[in-house]
């Protein structure tokens, strides 16, 4: 669809200065708002028209939900603290370098200085026949346009696909699933927690929404258990250009080992699913076995196990076999971290 | 045709009005008028009280001075500077965050001033590429380094890629070229200049920390 460069169609502005403000906004407003954190996402979905809220809670002005506090267990991390400020704090690329390094691989510099931990965890995701406001099955229709013999899907899913077959595309979500990270939710009813992998909603459940958020739901904070902290960790993102683009696939695995036998671990890979999906049954089948290459090679094979490709996504099928090997053997070609 | 009768009467007086004045003069004038065409215009501006339209005649601080505007509230950065305050050194490429030419600085950051709204800058100090210079008109050693460089080719992107090299270098004033080629990733060229970017972007560096010759002043 063209482009279109005139203004945004008007909506009201809201800008609360306390997170619980803003919680009673978003109550207030129920369906009509929208939830503004840095706008990476929200400003593509309203130059385009696609959609168009009456609302628009912005949360810049909600100092509170900033910055990243060490607690007795761990780290929290505010919803509103950018990428750049995690990517660059010391006690996370100290203790829980796997999501340094997934948030430093996000978009551009400018992005990542804007970009939120909260809005990157609650993006939606980026088939480009929903973005372009196609009516799909996630935006309400009866028809899905990529899984079709013609239908442009080399960048969908591979598993979990139920009439939407696009993927989630963070590259944060892989990192706080290996990290076991919990998501901090408040709503009129009180404050709710949640771990990372369940904050997310396959199609098969409900094929309209991503996440578990609604309306007058605000997501305040991340909180990262130290379970993991200093552990071994492994995140790689496989993507077209070194800048800007989503992954084709992202992988993170955090592991303990005593001697060089794997004690805990836990991996997650992203953009395969329409879920972000942890890789429980790999990790069962690993646990208690030496982090050599034969491992990961099981690992891999065992990951694929289910795959359904495609017309156009087959190579998702050895990606994600040689990313999770990797994984686990931690050995990297090449990436772009300067 | 009265007006065809002396052509180098009528030269002489375009020669008076360069393009850019020209331009703003446009901007200055449209800006009048658009700022009153929103207030009669506006959709549903009959439910908006007095109190909301003061919301929307704000204070923002652009290049060290505090610019009283009038802006929308759907309105973005990039489209209050080019065309409510004539800063048109801030060009539009995309308006989608996908190709850095509307970078400016805001605390000091780089940031896509294409997606970032008017309204929530209130607190924040804007720099754009008219405010490198100093007040005396002498050049940003990043600016001198693309003179010096012939850094560009059509240079739309230039602006962009001047923002976000002087931010970056607030951060890391003594990077690598392949640091330097990371931090200002977030910009696009589509002349393919990228080499000869780098090179005047890593002068920049150089004259940012060591001042520069003092013979390129004159």
């Amino acid at each position: 669809m063209a482009v279109i460069r005139d203004v945004m169609p008007a909506f009201e502005l809201l800008q609360p200065g306390s997170a619980a403000d803003a919680q009673r906004l978003l109550e207030q407003n129920g369906e009509a708002a929208w939830v503004m954190a840095g706008g990476m996402d929200s400003f593509d979905w309203l130059k385009d028209r696609i959609k168009k809220p009456r609302v628009l809670v912005d949360l810049s002005g909600v100092d509170e939900l900033r910055g990243v506090r060490v607690t007795s267990d761990g780290v929290e991390i505010g919803a509103m603290t950018t990428l750049t400020e995690i990517a660059n704090h010391a006690e996370i690329k100290k203790n829980y370098g796997v999501l340094a390094e997934a948030v430093s691989l996000v978009a551009s510099p400018q992005i990542r200085n804007q970009g939120t931990l909260g809005g990157n965890v609650s993006q939606d995701v980026r088939c480009w026949y929903y973005r372009g406001g196609w009516p799909c099955y996630r935006a309400g229709g009866n028809i899905c346009y990529a899984d079709t013999p013609v239908g442009r899907n080399r960048e969908h899913a591979i598993f979990g696909g139920d009439r939407c077959i696009a993927v989630h595309p963070s590259d944060s979500v892989p990192a706080l699933i290996a990290l076991d990270a919990k998501f901090v939710v408040q709503s009129a009813k009180g404050e709710r927690v949640i771990d990372a992998e369940d904050f997310y909603i396959g199609p098969q459940d409900d094929i309209t929404h991503i996440n578990i958020l609604k309306p007058g739901d605000l997501l305040t904070a991340i909180r990262i258990p130290a379970t993991f902290a200093g552990a071994r960790f492994y995140f790689e993102k496989v993507r077209d250009r070194n800048v800007w683009d989503f992954p084709l696939m992202n992988v993170a695995s955090a592991m303990k080992l005593s001697g060089n036998n794997i004690d805990q671990i836990r991996i997650a890979v992203n953009a395969v699913s329409p879920r972000p999906m942890r890789l429980k049954n790999v990790e069962d089948a690993v646990r208690g076995k030496p982090a050599t290459p034969e491992t990961g090679e099981m690992a891999g094979k065992l990951a694929i196990e289910g795959a359904k490709p495609l017309q156009f996504n087959a190579y998702k099928i050895p990606l994600m076999r040689n990313l999770v090997k990797r994984s686990i053997t931690g050995v990297r070609e090449a990436t772009w971290t300067s | 045709m009265p007006e065809m009768d002396d052509p180098r009467q009528s030269e002489g007086a375009q020669r008076k009005v360069t393009r850019r004045q020209f331009i703003l003069g446009v901007i200055a004038g449209g800006a009048v008028v658009s700022a009153a065409s929103y207030r009669l215009l506006a959709p549903g501006h009959g439910r908006l009280s007095s109190a909301n339209w003061s919301e929307r005649l704000i204070s923002i601080n652009v290049n060290g001075k505090a610019r009283r505007v009038e802006a929308m509230k759907q309105e973005t950065l990039a489209w209050t500077l080019r065309y409510k305050l004539g800063l048109t050194g801030t060009k539009l490429g995309c308006d989608r965050a996908e190709c850095g030419a509307c970078t400016v600085l805001l605390d000091d950051v780089p940031h896509y001033s294409c997606s970032v709204l008017t309204h929530t800058v209130r607190n924040k100090k804007v720099t754009t590429i008219e405010g490198l210079a100093a007040a005396d008109g002498k050049l940003h050693p990043v600016q001198q380094a693309v003179v010096d460089q012939q850094g560009f080719q059509c240079a739309f992107c230039m602006s962009g890629f001047i923002m976000a090299t002087v931010g970056y270098l607030k951060q890391n004033p003594n990077p690598t070229r392949a640091e330097l080629a990371h931090g200002i990733s977030g910009n696009l060229c589509r002349c393919q200049d990228y080499s000869k970017i780098l090179d005047s972007m890593m002068r920049g560096a150089e004259y940012t920390r060591n001042g520069f010759p003092a013979e390129r002043r004159a």
